[in-house]
């Protein structure tokens, strides 16, 4: 059974239809990458799958569960087994160790989950090891996307959505989350790495899913899709 | 002007020489407005977080109404509380009537209005991938409110203030609800109306001296936290 499964998904915000009809799986280990322009829906579709929107039609099954337009406290539930990380992601007005513990500490587990050394580990996996103490709206535009990152990471999440993530970075931070990133297939995590750079795709990802205007247009092997655009 | 000048002159004795009546005065309003501010802060904050971070029917309209009553005359504020308060009225039990308890619940009423509705500019303040962020990684209704009011701290600080000073300031809720009574419910507002009204001019002037002070030290605060 796929961890995540979307059928005749809609998104529609007044007349302006934002996506029509998606049908997508997610299975765990797995790295899907999800490759279209600009305005092509890529975020909204991530927004909907961490359930931070309502979508107008379809279905949103997570671990076999109907979880779209269920009561707060079901979502909430889903949610926390989930990570997002933003295209421009934003940091709190706090150290970059509270900026990354803040998952675990909304879920009551910092000191139950040997929250001090996860966030040395989580800090190291992105490079960014005694950073801790920072005020984490004094860093760079890379550093704040790879402690997003970190901040993803260290919840172990079930399904890990990535909004562009490495759209800021320079070429040397961006292939080490990518080698990262590859780190993850295989595990019981499954990636949706939201992209315009079919390259990243084609190295990350084993099936890649083509939007544009909001449609579904090609899915398949990575290797195997060819842009219409 | 003579007079003026040598009342003002008496006037900075009595601070300078910490008079009795003075320091007492001075040190129960702040006692009773900073504990207003205090009991007003913990439920307008929280409340106006509520307001702000949920979208229901009216919501606009409760946002008007809530900003309508910033300039609510203080009298009648006093009014609605005494009603409230008074023997025959539905807190009757509770004897808050002249008393200092009294005046601490009638002036967080009075400065309510200003705390909830100035938390609630502060709050949408907060740019909402903050509170993407925040619900993304998992955190509960409540903790997206806490979360918001953290990140605008300064605001909502700078809204207790304001609210400290209007309290502080404020004549009509003490009068009504403290009855200016000596040695129990004077305040500096109260002492100064009554002083001011027995022509003792030069006590009059010592605490209206304290009180623009205090209120020059908050906008000094105010400015402070808000990096001016």
């Amino acid at each position: 059974m796929a961890l995540l499964e979307i059928s005749s998904l809609g998104k529609s915000i007044g007349k302006a239809e934002i996506l029509q009809g998606i049908n997508l799986k997610a299975e765990r280990g797995e790295i899907l990458g999800l490759i279209g322009p600009t305005g092509s829906g890529k975020t909204t579709l991530l927004r909907l799958v961490n359930l931070l929107d309502e979508p107008s039609s379809g279905s949103i099954l997570f671990d076999g569960r109907e979880v779209s337009g269920r009561p707060e406290r079901e979502l909430l539930a889903a949610r926390r087994r989930m990570a997002m990380v933003f295209q421009k992601p934003v940091m709190f007005k706090a150290s970059v160790e509270e900026n990354v513990s803040y998952g675990l500490r909304m879920r009551g587990r910092v000191d139950a989950m040997g929250g001090r050394e996860r966030i040395k580990e989580a800090l190291a996996a992105v490079g960014l090891s005694g950073y801790e103490s920072r005020d984490a709206n004094t860093l760079s535009g890379g550093e704040t996307q790879r402690i997003a990152l970190a901040r993803a990471l260290i919840l172990q999440p079930d399904l890990l959505l990535l909004d562009e993530p490495t759209a800021n970075l320079d070429p040397g931070s961006a292939a080490s989350i990518d080698s990262l990133l590859r780190n993850l297939a295989g595990s019981r995590t499954a990636v949706i790495l939201a992209t315009h750079n079919m390259q990243q795709c084609r190295k990350l990802a084993r099936r890649v899913a083509v939007l544009q205007e909001g449609r579904l247009v090609a899915m398949g092997k990575s290797e195997e899709i060819t842009l219409p655009w | 002007m003579e007079e003026i000048y040598s009342g003002l002159l008496r006037a900075l004795e009595l601070i300078a020489a910490r008079d009795p009546q003075v320091v007492e005065i001075t040190f129960r309003s702040f006692f009773i407005s900073l504990s207003s501010a205090f009991l007003a802060g913990i439920i307008c904050i929280p409340l106006g977080g509520i307001i702000e971070l949920h979208q229901f029917w009216g919501k606009r309209a409760l946002i008007n109404l809530i900003q309508t009553f910033y300039s609510l005359p203080t009298v009648t504020v006093g009014l609605l509380v005494f009603l409230l308060i008074s023997r025959s009225g539905p807190l009757g039990d509770l004897n808050l009537l002249f008393s200092p308890a009294g005046m601490i619940f009638g002036q967080a009423v009075l400065v309510s209005p200003i705390m909830i509705g100035l938390t609630i500019t502060a709050l949408a303040g907060v740019s909402s991938p903050i509170r993407d962020t925040a619900r993304s990684l998992g955190a509960t209704d409540m903790q997206i409110i806490i979360t918001v009011i953290k990140e605008a701290r300064v605001a909502v600080m700078a809204a207790v203030l304001l609210g400290f000073g209007r309290a502080l300031s404020e004549v009509g809720v003490a009068m009504m609800i403290g009855g200016n009574i000596r040695g129990y419910t004077r305040v500096l507002t109260t002492a100064i109306a009554l002083e001011t009204s027995m022509g003792n001019l030069e006590l009059s002037m010592a605490l209206g001296i304290i009180l623009i002070s205090i209120s020059l030290a908050i906008n000094l605060l105010l400015n402070r936290f808000q990096g001016r």
